[in-house]
């Protein structure tokens, strides 16, 4: 009885983790990894955020300082170097494009982009940043696999160049050639998916750095707490 | 000096009377088993939510321009900000697990069963208030889910005839959850229903304390007692119970900073994906599900079929479906309070009784389907036949005797 009972709670547990965010184009996601301790790729991804993505998204709740801070650089160097669209190292990132203009250009305000790694994730992000290919019959001039119709064009042509869709494999080919490689440019978009991982929450780096002490506290404290109610509970029979 | 200074005290207020009543003079039963963990843990949870939301409530602007920010702006710019919040948010979850199993402890052991059928009743109120308070919580971060969760759960108010567009328009204060409802769930969410809760929490533990505590063995100590009055299975909670749930509390804590510092999310569970966008009343969400404590109930709402396109039948066997948990004490016509010594019909109807509950927290996360819908009309049927039969099958079951005495290794 009792181990059909715990079986059912446990299985019920296993059977619920794991949900996964559902692509809405119900295409296969690439998925990347993200690891916030590798400054040089998050350095490299702030590069290509404040390049190509700031001009009409914002992050308007990442402030520049704390990127400085959290990605080993200076506050000059992030003034110098990543700065372009504020004033004062303790701004947030956002951008002079005013969202009554957005919309009349590409149909839609650019979202903010501060937590769209926790809405979208980052395998849907590592997708739709690779995944843009040439469709005359958008205004823009090209489509998204994993975002059908979007209003956005494909910002990083240069790099990528431009890919064209066959409607019956569903496979993208090359139709011009890029400033990089394929893999090269996958590093440029896993390198932006990490940034965008990051300011998605700046706080998770001292999230995992402390949770190891508070873990080997409560283990060391159980050393303690076990063998002090085995010591009361000695004379109960 | 501490005794003539406690005198001083207890001349004035019954300090020490209190202090033996509840704690080291109040005997509960010795062979309390694992299951007899989450009534502490669930107070350790709940003082965790009242401390970790006040101090959310210094920084949170109730109001629809701000909201989504300033829940951002504590996990960016607050100093430990990110920590209390993840503490608010994992705790909401922790408090329906630690309380689910808690309300699972009652059921197998028959702790609602007479004399302690006001425990339960004020238990049961207390998980009303509980999902009042998460409900409206769950407004405030005022993403997408907040929004749209609100607005799906309100307008059920609206499928009662004759009064209940007015109604949910009453409970919105505006046509469509806004800024409104947003300031009202606020109020509600940090002083009405915590001051309900804790009112309850009172009640809930002065009764089991009046009446004592049931044990996995459903035998009364009371009826045993030695010369000075004490039970013979019985041990004063304090210091007994008070290093045994010091134990309790660190293994809970282990593993809550598990969920806590690595896995805040859940992967969607605790904290939704769709929530991390603002709240847009243009743009409905694809999937609209609420969090999983929820999940069952509303599982039972879409199982029932709309009648004259009115979908009032499935909010009543909703609301019913937790009615029938009240009714408990006088459903169960055993003589028997444990499963120990409970016959196959209980052991059986429990068993269904939880495959049927899970499936339905299940299935109220997944989209509608012709075969869910049907999985969840069968769970739903069986759920209320497991209270509905309860009178005729446990009051022919083959009960075994219970023993004088607790049983402890």
């Amino acid at each position: 009885m009792r181990t059909l009972i715990f079986a059912l709670f446990f299985g019920y547990i296993a059977a619920i983790s794991g949900q996964v965010m559902a692509s809405s184009e119900g295409i296969h996601l690439d998925d990347v990894e993200v690891d916030l301790s590798d400054k040089a790729s998050l350095q490299r991804g702030a590069k290509t955020f404040v390049n190509y993505c700031l001009s009409c998204h914002q992050a308007s709740y990442m402030r520049y300082n704390r990127m400085a801070k959290d990605l080993g650089l200076t506050d000059a160097q992030v003034k110098d170097n990543l700065m372009f669209a504020s004033e004062k190292v303790g701004d947030t990132m956002t951008v002079a494009m005013r969202a009554e203009d957005a919309q009349k250009w590409f149909g839609v305000a650019p979202p903010d982009l501060s937590v769209i790694s926790r809405s979208r994730g980052t395998a849907w992000l590592n997708t739709y940043l690779r995944t843009f290919f040439l469709d005359d019959t958008k205004p823009v001039g090209t489509n998204n696999l994993a975002f059908k119709d979007v209003g956005m064009p494909h910002i990083l042509w240069k790099q990528q160049g431009y890919l064209t869709h066959d409607e019956e494999t569903g496979h993208l080919s090359p139709a011009s050639e890029g400033s990089l490689s394929k893999y090269d440019y996958d590093v440029m978009v896993a390198d932006l998916v990490n940034f965008l991982a990051y300011i998605g929450e700046p706080s998770k780096i001292q999230r995992l750095e402390l949770g190891k002490w508070v873990l080997l506290y409560l283990f060391l404290f159980f050393l303690v707490a076990y063998p002090m109610k085995k010591a009361f509970w000695r004379d109960i029979h | 000096m501490f005794s003539s200074l406690m005198g001083w005290v207890d001349a004035r207020f019954p300090a020490t009377k209190l202090w033996e009543e509840h704690l080291s003079k109040y005997y509960a039963p010795k062979n309390f088993n694992f299951w007899y963990f989450f009534g502490s843990l669930a107070l350790l949870v709940l003082v965790m939510q009242i401390v970790t939301g006040i101090f959310l409530t210094m920084h949170y602007k109730p109001d629809a321009a701000l909201a989504f920010a300033s829940v951002e702006y504590i996990m960016r710019d607050v100093e430990w900000g990110w920590l209390i919040r993840y503490l608010h948010s994992t705790g909401a979850s922790a408090f329906f697990i630690v309380v689910y199993l808690h309300m699972f402890r009652g059921l197998i052991y028959g702790s609602y069963k007479q004399p302690r059928e006001l425990v339960w009743l004020f238990g049961m109120f207390l998980y009303l208030a509980l999902m009042a308070e998460a409900f409206m919580g769950y407004l405030l971060p005022w993403g997408q889910m907040s929004f749209w969760g609100a607005q799906v759960i309100i307008s059920l108010f609206g499928a009662i005839p004759f009064v209940g567009d007015q109604l949910a328009l009453w409970i919105r204060g505006d046509f469509v959850v806004a800024d409104a409802t947003l300031n009202r769930f606020f109020a509600f969410h940090v002083i009405a229903v915590p001051l309900v809760i804790l009112g309850l929490v009172v009640a809930h533990i002065i009764a089991l304390h009046e009446v004592g505590s049931n044990n996995p063995d459903g035998v009364e100590i009371k009826k045993l007692k030695d010369k000075n009055g004490i039970p013979l299975d019985g041990i004063p909670f304090h210091p007994y119970y008070s290093v045994k749930d010091i134990v309790g509390v660190t293994v809970f804590l282990f593993i809550f900073s598990l969920v806590l510092f690595y896995a805040p999310e859940m992967d969607g569970w605790f904290l939704e994906h769709a929530n991390f966008v603002p709240a847009n009343p243009l743009k409905t969400p694809l999937h609209i599900a609420p969090v999983w404590y929820f999940t069952p109930f509303y599982a039972i709402l879409r199982a029932v079929p709309s009648i004259a396109g009115s979908s009032f039948p499935g909010v009543v066997a909703m609301g019913l479906s937790i009615v029938f948990l009240f009714l408990l004490p006088w459903l169960d016509r055993s003589p028997v309070k444990s499963i120990r010594y409970r016959g196959i019909y209980f052991r059986t109807a429990i068993v269904l009784f939880v495959i049927s509950f899970i499936g339905l927290g299940f299935l109220g996360t997944q989209p509608v389907t012709p075969l869910y819908t049907w999985l969840a009309r069968i769970f739903s049927i069986i759920y209320f036949a497991f209270f509905i039969l309860m009178p005729i099958y446990t009051k022919h079951d083959n009960d075994k005797p219970v023993p004088e005495r607790v049983t402890f290794k």
